[in-house]
């Protein structure tokens, strides 16, 4: 696969862009989260973040050489991947367990679909669901940051009606709550996402059809909208995980449809499914959907005259 | 073995014995079966109990079809398949019931399922209905070491991750819970496709 290619509907225009070039921004965007977390949680944020880089890594390294296929990893995708998992891991999981998701997300996420640019699903989000399924004890365990007490995300508590403070909306922005290492801060995330925007790397229909769904359906459930916007995974998924490019759908419309997919399914999991947070999972859905939300929203093919179909 | 691509035509006898363990492995290849695969696979008692079963009624069946294949009519071949397996299958019932309580528990309804299974239907009417007694017989026999190889297997690997033990052994402290839930099985058994696969073609190719 060359190195230049951007998936994206016609017309077309070139560009010096790479992939390398699009991943680092993608790196720099989410530095500031990275020292947010090593912030709140200090050795543990930094040494889980590096396992599942280095680990991350080395399995594309590896399975590339296993595979005889050219070596991918200057392209920072792995890095990219390595960091998102790491960002969707509860701060007290144990090293180990963060590198098996690692392996598991280039190895089954990535590398055995074809490498970047073929796989179904988000390597990063694979990792987690399987880590979330394989050690649900260890995945559910969250600790406040700071002090590093047990405590429960305030999604839980909301959701099991336990004794708990919820966090006040400036706490939440703030990311200074029980939660995933990276997911927390939504001034950092946000930061972030703004200078993917102003290097023009996302395009914004995702993030806002899905942002929009939760808010709507929270408000017609008469549920704290605000609330369930800033807590749980949700401006993470919506803006680096569901708008990764390979993985939604090339089309505007496509995109709305995918980000409105995913708000729906997150909403329905956190008011009836099992688990307290479904960002993850509902992301993985709509993945699946890809393929028939770009088939669906075709567009037009110009200078063909009568019915086209 | 290399001119066995249509072993339902013409295949000699060790073509029709060897056919069952690589190149048309019920599970790997042919993909037929895989519903008792992903039940039982979750431990190796389970997949060895399960393949003993599903071999003596395949052979069986094989055998009778085979047997009685120029005296059925094309149109009402499939009735007589059945009635021939779940002969078979109320033997084994019966058989795993009286002597071991504890399989028969742990197989629950996938042991009557072997009635529809679909490697057995698939080589009554893809073989056996179409040749000899002692091929059909022969193919039976590699069939079920195919599939009783791939059951091992899964179960020893899901057994060995999921449940972090291995005779009577603890291995791992901390299990994959993921490996005994059904997207363990499937994740195996997709593995191992991939191998046999690239086997199969690594061997095609010289």
């Amino acid at each position: 696969m060359p190195d230049n290619l951007i998936v994206t509907i016609s017309p077309h225009i070139r560009s010096e862009d790479n992939i390398s070039r699009m991943m680092l921004d993608v790196i720099i965007a989410l530095s500031l989260n990275i020292l947010v977390s090593i912030c709140f949680y200090s050795w543990r944020a930094f040494s889980l973040i590096l396992t599942c880089i280095v680990f991350s890594i080395s399995t594309e390294v590896i399975s590339q050489k296993i595979m005889k296929k050219k070596g991918t990893v200057s392209d920072f995708s792995a890095v990219v991947t390595g960091l998102l998992l790491g960002f969707c891991l509860p701060p007290s999981l144990p090293l180990w367990i963060a590198a098996i998701g690692s392996i598991f997300s280039i190895l089954v996420g990535k590398q055995i679909f074809g490498g970047l640019g073929h796989n179904p699903f988000n390597p990063a989000l694979v990792g987690r669901a399987f880590l979330q399924v394989s050690w649900p004890l260890q995945m559910s365990t969250w600790i406040s940051p700071f002090d590093g007490i047990t405590t429960a995300t305030p999604l839980t508590i909301d959701k099991l009606n336990l004794p708990g403070v919820i966090p006040s909306y400036e706490e939440l922005f703030l990311g200074s709550y029980a939660g995933s290492l990276g997911e927390t801060s939504v001034i950092a995330l946000l930061l972030g996402a703004g200078y993917l925007l102003l290097r023009k790397r996302i395009k914004l229909y995702i993030p806002i059809s899905y942002i929009f769904t939760v808010v709507i359906i929270a408000a017609i459930l008469n549920k704290d909208v605000l609330f369930h916007v800033l807590s749980g995974g949700l401006i993470l998924g919506a803006f680096f995980m569901a708008a990764d490019p390979v993985t939604s759908p090339l089309t505007d419309k496509g995109k709305l449809i995918f980000g409105a997919g995913c708000g729906l399914l997150t909403m329905i999991i956190r008011f009836r499914g099992g688990f307290p947070e479904g960002v993850c999972y509902s992301i993985l859905i709509m993945n699946m959907l890809t393929p028939f939300i770009d088939k669906i929203t075709r567009t037009k093919k110009f200078g063909v005259v009568g019915q086209t179909r | 073995m290399s001119k066995s691509n249509k072993p339902g035509i013409s295949a000699p006898g060790t073509a029709a014995f060897l056919y069952g363990v690589l190149k048309g492995n019920p599970v790997l290849v042919l993909m037929i079966g895989l519903c008792p695969v992903l039940a039982v696979s979750t431990s190796i008692f389970n997949a060895v109990g399960m393949s003993i079963a599903v071999a003596f009624v395949l052979i069986g069946s094989n055998v009778i079809i085979s047997l009685v294949r120029k005296r059925t009519p094309g149109e009402i071949r499939i009735p007589v398949f059945i009635i021939i397996i779940s002969t078979f299958v109320t033997i084994v019932d019966y058989v795993i019931r009286a002597y071991s309580p504890e399989l028969y528990r742990q197989l629950g309804v996938f042991i009557p399922l072997i009635v529809v299974n679909c490697i057995v239907i698939g080589r009554g009417e893809a073989f056996a209905y179409k040749n000899t007694v002692k091929l059909s017989f022969l193919d039976g026999i590699g069939t079920s070491i195919g599939f009783f190889i791939v059951l091992f297997v899964i179960g020893l690997l899901r057994q060995l991750f999921g449940k972090g033990e291995l005779l009577g052994k603890v291995i791992f402290s901390k299990p994959a819970l993921i490996m005994i839930l059904p997207p363990g099985g499937f994740i195996t058994i997709g593995v191992l496709m991939g191998i046999l696969t690239y086997y199969n073609l690594k061997k095609s190719k010289v």
